[in-house]
């Protein structure tokens, strides 16, 4: 009986057990977010009057686009803070790839056992949690922090420098963070690189240089573009960085939604403001899917 | 060139390691400091850790973070080999763009998002017919569990799509039945995969604050959440402690596994 019933729903229960829970908790949350992101705000438990609702007068719907308005309408406020990830998660994109590039060239071309240990060493950082090691940064950082004491004790600064709350400590952040993700891929695309390729320019009297932007670069360019989306979409809307190192100038759209839903309680617009923080991780997204299928086939 | 490294490439290497590692080597060292003053060495101390003992606030969330990675690793990874299972199995079925899509989504989504559209999910349900009675450890388990399935689908997809299927075709044909199968066959060759994608998975939710803080409750804080409400407050050598204590553990954990993987591949 239970062997027959497991042949005959077995497949049927592989795909829908896993399809019934992320429509539950992923899908139907999303949609109830917009939702609310087009619901009025009001002062009351919860503090929203739903756009969509079934209630005892049958079904309705009354999507309000105040939320939206006021977002625009308070653009230094909330607009400010989209671009401003923008610009900090694509200019830590291109600090993380200048530190990771020769990090997994290193990796690629060392011997066995050494190439094994600094792997470790990439991947360590990446299974301890983000908040500690930001913690471990402020501890660097602060104006009485380890950096400053020591500069100051070797009579190099008479006072301490502004290194928290700055553009500088969130790349510092975003590059502890990030770095690892930013490695892997191109450590995979350095790693196959055929050694005969660079010996052969080299004896054709290629430069150092010359082998690196002719042969090196363009071969590994898919793990490049694969590391930038793998940095660029979480730097996007990360909260942790900008809320601990990041001063009222860092501020980006993961701080505004929670500030938005904890401390003003507006959860309509932190709705909002999420769906905006979707719609600009979308486009990267979708590229980074197509380019994940073309290296498939 | 062949192997040898430019010196400019290693010496950047060298700096992007250090950028990794000072940091948290500079707070292991300070939270050995006696001073109270986080940045004047007084001198050798073990206070700090001492202190942690004793500090009930912070060993319940600690319980607490240990009960609900646990519980939301396991269901993720039974979740996770499903979808694995599914992808790679079955060559199509209905549904299977969806699953792809929202299988992968969570992988992408920034964490506020995911857990301000959780939390509003279930105030409405809990408007609707009374479940969740409010939130708390099951509310942030359900959370944890559905990032980290996909996740765990991930890691345990590579390896099934990796493995011989030559194995599992001649036990079908000597007779054996599907789960029989899967069971003696498929499941010893994965498991490490497994393994691998639940101690994923329980780390994910061990360190997580941000959707953690959406969706828990009065009463149900992590451990990642104390630290946070510390952090804010300023530097102090307990924190330090914590985290080193924190940081080691899971150091541990990821070389023994790397020295276990290492192994099976010297065998091959």
């Amino acid at each position: 009986m239970m062997r027959i019933f497991f042949q005959k729903y077995g497949f049927l229960l592989v795909i829908w057990l896993p399809v019934g829970w992320l429509s539950l908790f992923f899908m139907l949350p999303l949609i109830e977010m917009i939702n609310v992101s087009f619901s009025e705000a009001r002062r009351a438990v919860p503090p929203y009057n739903p756009a969509f609702q079934i209630g005892e007068k049958g079904i309705s719907f009354q999507p309000v686009f105040d939320n939206y308005l006021l977002i625009y309408d308070y653009w230094g406020d909330y607009l400010w803070p989209a671009v401003n990830s923008i610009r900090l998660a694509f200019f830590s994109t291109v600090w993380c790839l200048f530190f990771a590039y020769p990090m997994a060239w290193w990796i690629a071309r060392s011997k066995k056992p050494l190439q094994h240990i600094l792997l470790v060493l990439v991947l360590m950082p990446f299974w301890t949690s983000s908040l500690l090691r930001m913690y471990a940064l402020i501890g660097l950082l602060n104006p009485n922090g380890v950096i400053n004491d020591f500069l100051l004790w070797a009579g190099i600064i008479v006072t301490p420098i502004q290194m928290m709350q700055t553009d500088f400590s969130i790349y510092s952040g975003m590059l502890l963070t990030y770095l690892p993700l930013m490695i892997l891929p191109l450590y995979a695309s350095l790693v196959r690189l055929d050694n005969a390729l660079l010996e052969a320019a080299a004896d054709l009297g290629a430069k150092n240089w010359d082998i690196f932007r002719t042969i090196i670069l363009p071969l590994s360019l898919p793990g490049v573009i694969a590391g930038c989306l793998l940095v660029f979409i979480p730097a996007v809307g990360e909260f942790v960085i900008p809320a601990l190192l990041g001063g009222p100038e860092q501020l980006m759209l993961g701080k505004v939604i929670w500030t938005e839903f904890f401390r003003n309680r507006d959860w309509p617009v932190a709705a909002a403001i999420a769906i905006i923080l979707i719609a600009i991780i979308i486009l990267p997204v979708v590229y980074a899917r197509y380019q994940d299928k073309e290296g498939l086939s | 060139m062949r192997r040898n490294v430019p010196f400019l490439v290693k010496l950047l290497a060298i700096i992007g390691f250090g950028i990794l590692y000072v940091p948290v080597i500079m707070m292991m060292i300070y939270s050995f400091n006696k001073s109270k003053l986080v940045s004047v060495w007084a001198g050798f101390s073990t206070k700090w850790y001492k202190e942690l003992w004793t500090d009930d606030i912070l060993i319940t969330a600690l319980y607490k973070s240990v009960l609900i990675g646990i519980s939301s690793a396991t269901i993720s990874t039974i979740f996770g080999l499903l979808i694995a299972i599914a992808f790679v199995r079955f060559a199509s079925f209905r549904g299977r763009l969806f699953l792809s899509l929202v299988a992968s989504a969570p992988l992408v989504m920034p964490e506020a998002v995911t857990g301000l559209s959780m939390l509003l999910l279930f105030i409405a349900m809990e408007a609707s017919f009374g479940w969740p009675s409010g939130r708390g450890i099951d509310t942030i388990m359900i959370a944890h569990a559905t990032f980290g399935m996909c996740f765990a689908a991930v890691v345990i997809q590579t390896r099934l799509r990796d493995m011989d299927k030559s194995l599992e075709e001649a036990a079908r044909d000597l007779g054996g039945r599907q789960p029989f199968v899967f069971l003696s066959i498929t499941f010893p060759l994965i498991l490490p995969s497994i393994i691998a994608a639940w101690l994923l998975s329980f780390t994910l939710s061990f360190d997580d604050l941000v959707i953690a803080s959406f969706v828990s409750g009065p009463g149900s804080s992590t451990l990642p959440i104390v630290i946070f409400s510390k952090i804010r407050l300023g530097v102090s050598p307990e924190i330090n402690a914590v985290a080193t204590l924190m940081i080691l553990s899971i150091s541990a954990f990821v070389i023994l596994g790397s020295l276990l993987v290492l192994r099976r591949d010297g065998k091959k």
